[in-house]
């Protein structure tokens, strides 16, 4: 492993760098939208900005820089962007019910849909059902 | 076959994974092999029934479709936050009714309404079949309700059901 990365020819340095850029940038957006959106269900929508693109630009960066860098193809990264895609709905759908069964409970005004009050009562007797 | 591998694809999935990060020798080839057959055999332990592809070829059409959303939906969100609080926008909740009901289904779409920026799952309603979304930038409603029945569910149904 001891490549001299100098040798990476300049197109692939160019793209790769503006690749990891846009990944930074998207991910930069998503961390001052959590800062300053005002409502929970604004936030959790900032950081899909990081886990969608925001870690796509520099999984791409990446592939194209070790690609060129080692004259083989380096593709093993992709599965960082599969892995991340595939957990963070875990996530940021506890987050979504936990928010939303609180505002159902605490019967906050304004936040939820309408007719709620019916889907909480089904909600309730699935959990006794259950 | 099914009794060696209960998930052929999962299997083949963890097999390349293994040789992706390992690098593609013969010791790892095993080793690969071993660990896809020991894991298919795990998952079936926990009693998960294989999902069943219907109908492969609409496979790359919504991943087409999925990865031009969620660069699209990336840009507007992205340019709503940085134009901040003097855009006048509103956020709200939209009921959806879902006609799947086959888990790795209704999986896939939770992924791709969290993938693409601008729309979060939060509630789904197995008695009513319903799912709760709420939208970043919410203009229409019916408009909403159209793209998420009309662009995935329906190749999801296609390709599960």
């Amino acid at each position: 492993m001891t490549t001299g990365y100098a040798d990476v020819p300049l197109w692939a340095a160019i793209v790769s760098a503006a690749f990891i850029l846009l990944g930074a940038g998207l991910s930069l957006v998503g961390a001052v939208g959590v800062a300053r959106l005002s409502t929970f269900y604004d936030r959790i929508h900032a950081p899909t900005l990081a886990t969608s693109w925001g870690a796509g630009g520099m999984v791409m960066g990446s592939m194209i820089f070790f690609t060129a860098a080692e004259g083989r193809p380096v593709i093993h990264e992709i599965l960082i962007g599969v892995f991340v895609t595939v957990t963070t709905p875990v996530t940021l759908m506890m987050l979504g019910r936990a928010a939303v069964y609180r505002d159902r409970s605490e019967q906050n005004p304004g936040a939820l849909p309408k007719e709620t009050s019916v889907d909480r009562a089904d909600t309730v007797s699935n959990h006794k059902g259950s | 076959m099914t009794a060696i591998l209960p998930y052929p694809l999962l299997a083949v999935g963890l097999a390349f994974m293994w040789l992706a990060l390992g690098g593609f020798t013969p010791g790892h080839l095993v080793l690969s092999v071993l660990v896809a057959v020991a894991a298919s055999h795990a998952l079936r332990a926990l009693g998960e029934a294989s999902p069943r592809v219907r109908r492969f070829a609409a496979i790359p059409e919504l991943l087409g479709i999925v990865l031009y959303d969620i660069v699209r939906s990336n840009v507007a969100v992205a340019l709503i936050i940085l134009r901040g609080r003097r855009a006048s926008r509103t956020s709200g909740f939209i009921t959806v009714p879902i006609r799947l009901t086959n888990p790795s289904a209704l999986a896939i779409l939770a992924i791709v309404l969290t993938s693409t920026p601008g729309t979060a799952w939060l509630d789904y309603n197995s008695a009513r079949r319903t799912l709760l979304v709420h939208v970043f930038d919410l203009v229409d409603e019916a408009e909403w309700i159209d793209i998420i029945t009309n662009r995935y569910e329906r190749l999801l149904l296609e390709i599960f059901e």
